[in-house]
């Protein structure tokens, strides 16, 4: 069983979505980046997704697009966050971390290459958002292969009719694309969300995700109660925006990410 | 009435190098689909519609009749006799693309374009641009079918071409700049592509040149192919054969493909693709994506990119914004791949005397991407035999260019003005 699979075993246990938190790796810097890394965990983040900055993040809102911006002019590069993969793994042995971003990058360090390194240091999962199942010979089979989950999203677009092609080859978990558009861009409507949430759960066993304008810890606990997972990014990307130093940044990544595990933790309790 | 007969491109010969993409939308190892899955479900639909308005008469009657009256087509094929004159060499032929409406090429596919947008039931448009040319295109036919119309430009190009701004805003369109990045071409490509991925339902997406995801590069292409089809014809009107080769200036490529693409099954036509300089393949600064870039995947597909090691985009320079994209659509990456169009470079200096010579010698004064391809042919001609036929496409008019041509040129136009006045 993958750590991906044994943490939502154990969510699964304690009847609670897990929190899925996102920041860009090497945002502001790659010292201050390690650090917001490291204490995710401990501030209740259950499971990690960190970003590859790339220069041009067509799905991405003004949030991440800086914080590649960011990233890139600190210097960061595919082979730095690779190691920060490797130096957080020494920590910590439970927490499934996730790289997510565009394929350009991967592609241009090297399919092979990319996926040993990955794998040695200790990476579960890939989210690519610029792969369609059209394209699962490029990244998603060779992943698999190589024991490294292939996560997918799904969208208000994807009908019944393209599902399946969606669900066939995605492992670990399904990231549902809660609204059509960018990160960080409009909240989603919960009742809407959990009904196609409901209807992806009839074709499938894996655990679902939900992202993209999920920022404050009652928008968090309203989708906690329906989905497997709930995802965080723009609204943690901007603490690091605002941090007047790298320092603070960390510090306010960690405070709302304790206040969003907290709040669902509470999500499913009977009021 | 329009002299050629635009044959469908479904029932055009479907062999030999015309034959591509595959139906992954591949060109050899080019091309492809890499959206974000919001998008898929609309790419397979447009995919879908093109494939049905292709067999339906009723489409191409339509765009033939605008193509025409709208338009102004077929655009001349102009024996260009003081330029061969004064390179002694080969005869050469200009395809007069800066005469259609709106002064450029691009509205080729415009047309095609938003006829699909109207059978798809699609209200409102959005275009990338970089020059302005496909935005005024794009503007000119959301006009013309009462269509709303975006067009997304990067701050530095909106800068540097204020007269196509202005005309995109009375032709009635909205013109977002574009901060990000930047503030080019490729940045108002990811702001166009945020925006389709946010208003997938009611939004077509008219992108300007042979790139994106299939079946764009490929629809953009057979758009543009009228432009070969026409030279065809011409071609063997007043010569009795077809050319010995042909010249065109690339950013993504649409006017070269509209070129080319009739003539890739005829092994004795040379191709001669040419990629922006800037000021030297050498120093970094240009925009040659087959001469100076590398593989990698952005927007949609997968092609030659000007990229870091780490694959990290580059900004593109070249004097010309319409040639300023650090990618170049994927048919053209196969093609050089293959071998069958020779891709080579031309600086911003050398398209600025090529500029100049048209404008001297023929009266007509050029996009300073056409110039690019002037300048190919004033390196090319004078060597050639004197019955070797040299078409080159001038794939646009260069009134949008004058503020950049007289900053380059300030010196030379001082000193023709002291001289005037001397005389005066």
């Amino acid at each position: 069983m993958s750590r991906i699979e044994r943490r939502f075993q154990a969510l699964k246990a304690e009847q609670r979505a897990a929190l899925v938190t996102f920041v860009t790796a090497g945002d502001p810097n790659p010292e201050a980046s390690l650090a917001t890394l490291k204490g995710l965990p401990a501030a209740g983040a259950d499971i990690i997704e960190l970003g590859m900055p790339f220069t041009d993040p067509m799905a991405d809102g003004t949030s991440i697009q800086k914080a590649s911006q960011r990233a890139l002019a600190a210097g960061q590069d595919m082979h730095k966050t690779l190691a920060m993969v490797k130096a957080f793994r020494q920590d910590d042995q439970d927490t499934p971390l996730v790289l997510m971003g565009y394929y350009n990058p991967i592609y241009c360090y090297g399919i092979d290459r990319f996926l040993e390194v990955a794998a040695e240091a200790g990476v579960d999962g890939l989210i690519v958002v610029d792969l369609p199942p059209e394209h699962d010979d490029e990244l998603c089979l060779p992943a698999a292969k190589a024991g490294i989950h292939f996560i997918r999203l799904a969208t208000p677009t994807t009908d019944a009719k393209r599902l399946p092609k969606v669900l066939e080859n995605t492992s670990g978990f399904l990231y549902y694309v809660s609204s059509t558009g960018v990160t960080g861009a409009a909240a989603p409507t919960p009742a809407k969300v959990q009904a196609e949430v409901e209807a992806i759960r009839r074709s499938t066993d894996i655990p679902i995700a939900v992202g993209f304008g999920i920022r404050k810890p009652e928008q968090a606990a309203e989708i906690g109660r329906f989905a497997d997972a709930v995802v965080v990014g723009s609204g943690l990307v901007d603490c690091i925006a605002q941090g007047e130093t790298p320092e603070a940044g960390t510090q306010a990544v960690h405070q709302l990410t304790q206040a969003l595990s907290s709040a669902l933790k509470q999500a499913r309790t009977p009021a | 009435m329009s002299v050629i007969s635009q044959s469908h491109p479904a029932a055009a010969v479907s062999d030999g190098l015309r034959a591509g993409p595959d139906d992954r939308g591949f060109f050899g190892r080019f091309g492809g689909r890499f959206v974000a899955e919001t998008l898929m479900p609309l790419i397979l639909e447009l995919q879908a519609e093109y494939e049905r308005a292709q067999q339906d008469p009723d489409f191409y009657d339509e765009l033939q009749a605008l193509q025409a009256d709208y338009v102004g087509r077929a655009s001349p094929l102009y024996y260009a006799e003081r330029l061969t004159e004064h390179l002694g060499g080969a005869k050469i032929y200009l395809k007069r693309e800066d005469l259609m409406h709106t002064g450029a090429h691009k509205i080729n596919n415009c047309l095609g374009q938003i006829l699909l947008a109207k059978r798809m039931g699609k209200q409102r448009i959005i275009a990338e641009t970089g020059a302005g040319m496909h935005g005024v295109a794009t503007a000119t036919v959301a006009a013309r079918f009462g269509m709303d119309c975006v067009i997304y430009m990067g701050s530095t190009d909106i800068h540097r071409q204020q007269p196509n701004v202005d005309r995109m805003r009375l032709l009635g369109a909205q013109v977002i700049p574009v901060e990000s990045g930047t503030g080019t071409l490729k940045d108002a490509m990811n702001e166009a592509l945020r925006d389709w991925v946010t208003n997938v339902d009611s939004t077509f997406y008219i992108i300007g040149t042979v790139a994106g995801p299939h079946p764009y590069p490929a629809m953009v292409r057979d758009f543009q192919s009228i432009i070969g089809q026409e030279v065809r014809v011409q071609m063997q009107a007043k010569e009795g054969r077809l050319p010995d080769s042909l010249v065109a200036c690339i950013g993504g490529g649409s006017n070269a493909m509209g070129l080319f693409h009739p003539f890739l099954d005829d092994a004795d036509v040379a191709m001669i693709g040419v990629e922006a300089g800037g000021e030297g393949v050498e120093t970094g600064h240009h925009a040659a994506s087959l001469n100076g870039g590398v593989p990698g995947v952005l927007h949609g597909n997968r092609t030659f990119l000007l990229q870091s090691d780490d694959g990290q985009i580059q900004d593109a320079h070249s004097i010309s914004a319409g040639l300023d994209y650090p990618g170049i659509g994927p048919e053209h990456a196969w093609l050089h791949d293959i071998q069958r169009v020779e891709y080579i470079s031309i600086t911003d200096t050398e398209a600025l005397e090529g500029f100049k010579v048209l404008c001297r010698l023929e009266g007509i004064i050029p996009a300073l991407e056409s110039s690019h391809a002037l300048a190919e042919v004033m390196r090319r001609a004078p060597s050639l035999p004197k019955d070797h036929l040299m078409v080159v496409n001038l794939s646009g008019r260069g009134d949008k260019d004058m503020a950049t041509v007289t900053h380059y040129l300030a010196d030379e136009l001082a000193a023709a003005a002291a001289e005037q006045e001397g005389r005066a």
